[in-house]
């Protein structure tokens, strides 16, 4: 039995900002949903099934906002799924609309993931006591700084790294029309002279809170002929988890994230990534995890992540562009976050990423990541159809 | 038109459940669960890291924190890592995600949990969360409330009266007296009017538990069960969120999905039906067109257990464990999610040929 090859034909995102007071959660949603499928030239009746994901409910305080959204993303007498897995929800989503594509169970799918921050607050959101359980009363930078320093001691990497990914990150966003944060007068001082917040992490290696959607039409071999522009797709996907806290859990590179990648590379055929794969889209909500992911994806041998960095070579013109988009540093409606990783990768390999295109990306990796560091999802996406 | 028949034969080879309760105060959502998972796996001779693909259902509002199903993964034991998921809705639809995953042909066995405390808060109170948040949810109309509507609705049009209603939940309570899970049991009072025309009798049980089911494809199932319940097609439809636009007197979303899923192409001989209240047993039984000769919820249904999240993915189970033990041949199995039947899920479980 052969699954059905995934391409994706449609991609759409909002601009990003802080608040978006003039839609509700429903005008948001629909509003990426509409320019996927504008992107695609289809109908909300070519759509046989929507797939949506954000992260915690209580971000917005709706319970299960898929029977709200219904409405909303043309879903009324169609199937809707609604995942949840963390910061790697937005991959995650993707990936489940994607099976139903692949075991032939509908032909053209929307996905959809968002995140109104601004509807609520979520620091609250993150943080209600719960009885009997040890609060974490840290925030997420609190949680993964230790792990950060980890990772500075084990590599001996300098202390200037973050900032070079924050800089270059925040030059890429001003490319990229549908950033959040768009520092036209950032400077690499601006960058290391901001507040640290939890040391190494500073303020402007952190990534902003977003309201902001993301959608894509996927489809099926049929479909992808159909298509007016040229499709992306799909070589490989995967999920990954492993538990939050164990003795044997490594912080700082995750089994959990290596397997998934492996996976992710056994099925696309990739032998080495440092050489197969074009460029990245890779999940760094403080900046020196693209050092650390560098190493957790096998773009780099352990210890050597922060070299590539510090080279240029994850630079828009390097040899191995990462984070094109701006990445999570510039964009961050969390539960779409994963998404719009995955949606920027196979803008690449359709040529349809504007000013932060990379010439020649044919194929490119989108990666995701939730929880503490316990849920992995990515794909692989390419400009040709996958050979088998 | 039906779908097409899936590409992978994949059945439920193995359901677990917690007794279902009305408090679980001295047991954490991870303690609750532990049991169960340790049962459905030991049904099979699993360990959790033979299994192909784990997917759950719960929902943070019910934990009162976010990522609440985190905890729980701990509990299945995730190491080395896993192929995992989660969705926000009843475990039906976590089972729905791992059918998808199993007929890729990415794995060739799935476990699929889910569960919900509903004692620590007051559910009614809580699901109204679930509602528009604009214009309807800072209103606070209670699922009961929004049921009665449905009730009132039902009556109006002659479909049911009063005394009907209480025979489906009398019948119901009478049938879970088999049922070692179920939470009411035997003769309840109708009781005095919840929200008129629904009486205490007519509505659910608050209560807490979770349940677990193993999917395999192919001979992979043949090789761990005895009789598996073959999935011989599973489809699921939302409807309008608004109620105002929605003829609650009936249910499109179920029939649709019953098409889907080939329920009409043969009759089957028993149905566990995901209908928290009386009288939405009479919309189901419309919409999937089941006469007196179908067994409807020998389980006792949602009006003798109904722990939120997992009490559809309970109609598989229950459905499935029929076929298992030879009981029933082809069987219906339905779950149910949002206010008044908004989205429904129909499942079609056959055994082997005797």
């Amino acid at each position: 039995m052969s699954k059905e090859p995934v391409a994706v034909v449609g991609i759409g995102q909002t601009k990003h900002v802080a608040a978006r007071r003039d839609v509700s959660i429903a005008g948001l949603v629909r509003e990426a949903a509409r320019r996927a499928l504008d992107d695609a030239e289809l109908s909300w009746a070519d759509i046989d099934a929507v797939v949506i994901g954000k992260a915690p409910d209580f971000f917005e305080g709706v319970m299960m906002p898929e029977l709200y959204l219904a409405d909303a993303l043309g879903a009324v007498g169609k199937p809707m799924l609604r995942v949840h897995t963390a910061g790697s929800v937005g991959g995650s989503t993707a990936l489940v609309a994607a099976n139903l594509v692949a075991g032939r169970v509908h032909g053209t799918v929307l996905t959809l993931a968002y995140e109104k921050q601004s509807e609520s607050n979520a620091m609250w959101g993150l943080s209600l006591p719960i009885p009997f359980q040890q609060p974490l009363l840290a925030g997420a930078g609190g949680f993964f700084a230790p792990h950060v320093r980890a990772y500075m001691r084990r590599s001996g990497a300098p202390d200037g790294v973050g900032s070079l990914v924050a800089y270059k990150d925040r030059r890429n966003a001003l490319k990229n029309p549908y950033a959040h944060l768009h520092e036209h007068d950032i400077t690499l001082e601006k960058v290391q002279a901001s507040p640290m917040l939890w040391d190494p992490i500073r303020y402007s290696e952190t990534c902003p809170s977003s309201d902001g959607a993301c959608a894509m039409v996927l489809t099926d071999r049929a479909g992808a002929a159909r298509s007016p522009r040229p499709a992306a797709w799909m070589h490989g996907g995967a999920m990954r988890s492993e538990p939050t806290l164990f003795a044997g859990k490594d912080f700082v590179s995750p089994q959990a994230g290596k397997d998934c990648a492996a996976d992710v590379y056994r099925q696309a055929g990739v032998a080495d990534p440092r050489r197969d794969i074009d460029a990245v889209e890779m999940y760094v909500p403080f900046s020196w995890y693209e050092p650390m992911w560098l190493e957790n994806l096998g773009f780099a041998a352990e210890g050597e992540g922060w070299k590539l960095t510090e080279s240029g070579v994850t630079e828009l013109d390097g040899d191995l562009p990462v984070n094109m988009s701006g990445g999570v540093l510039s964009t961050n409606p969390i539960g779409a976050s994963g998404m719009i990783r995955f949606a920027e990768a196979a803008l690449q390999v359709r040529g349809q990423a504007g000013e932060h295109q990379v010439d020649g990306a044919r194929r490119v990796l989108g990666h995701a990541y939730g929880g503490g560091s316990q849920f992995f999802s990515m794909w692989l996406v390419g400009a040709e159809p996958p050979a088998s | 038109m039906p779908a097409p028949r899936p590409l992978r034969d994949i059945a439920v080879v193995a359901f677990a459940q917690t007794d279902h309760r009305r408090t679980s105060d001295e047991l954490s959502e991870v303690e609750m669960l532990m049991p169960v998972l340790h049962e459905v796996l030991a049904q099979t001779g699993l360990k959790t890291g033979e299994v192909g693909f784990t997917c759950s259902g719960s929902t943070d509002y019910l934990a009162g924190r976010a990522f609440s199903f985190t905890m729980a993964l701990d509990g299945v034991g995730a190491w080395p890592p896993i192929s995992e998921s989660h969705v926000e809705m009843d475990g039906a639809w976590a089972l729905y995600e791992a059918w998808t995953k199993l007929l890729t042909g990415d794995a060739d066995t799935a476990l699929v949990y889910a569960y919900g405390k509903s004692s620590p808060g007051s559910v009614r109170d809580v699901l109204t969360r679930q509602l528009d948040p604009y214009y309807l949810a800072p209103l606070w109309p209670d699922s009961v409330a929004l049921a009665a509507l449905q009730a009132q609705a039902l009556i109006d049009a002659g479909h049911t009266d009063e005394p009907a209603l209480a025979a489906v939940a009398s019948r119901s309570r009478a049938s879970a007296a088999g049922n070692p899970h179920a939470q009411l049991r035997g003769p309840v009072p109708r009781g005095g009017y919840a929200v008129r025309p629904l009486r205490t009798g007519d509505c659910p049980p608050v209560g807490d538990g979770a349940a677990a089911v193993i999917l395999a494809a192919g001979e992979r199932a043949r090789e761990l069960c005895e009789r598996p319940a073959w999935i011989r097609g599973i489809d699921h439809r939302i409807e309008a969120h608004g109620l105002g636009v929605r003829d609650l007197t009936d249910s499109p979303s179920t029939r649709l999905a019953a098409e889907r899923a080939g329920v009409f192409e043969r009759p089957v001989d028993t149905a566990e039906l995901h209908a928290p209240f009386s009288s939405q047993e009479v919309v189901l039984r419309k919409a999937l067109r089941l006469d007196d000769g179908v067994t409807v919820n020998p389980s006792g249904g949602a009006l003798a257990a109904n722990p939120v999240m997992a009490a559809g993915l309970v109609r598989i189970g229950e459905a499935a464990d029929r076929i298992r033990r030879g009981e029933s041949d082809r069987a219906l199995a339905h779950a149910t999610s949002g206010p008044c039947l908004q989205q429904n899920l129909v499942a079609v479980l056959e055994g082997d040929p005797r």
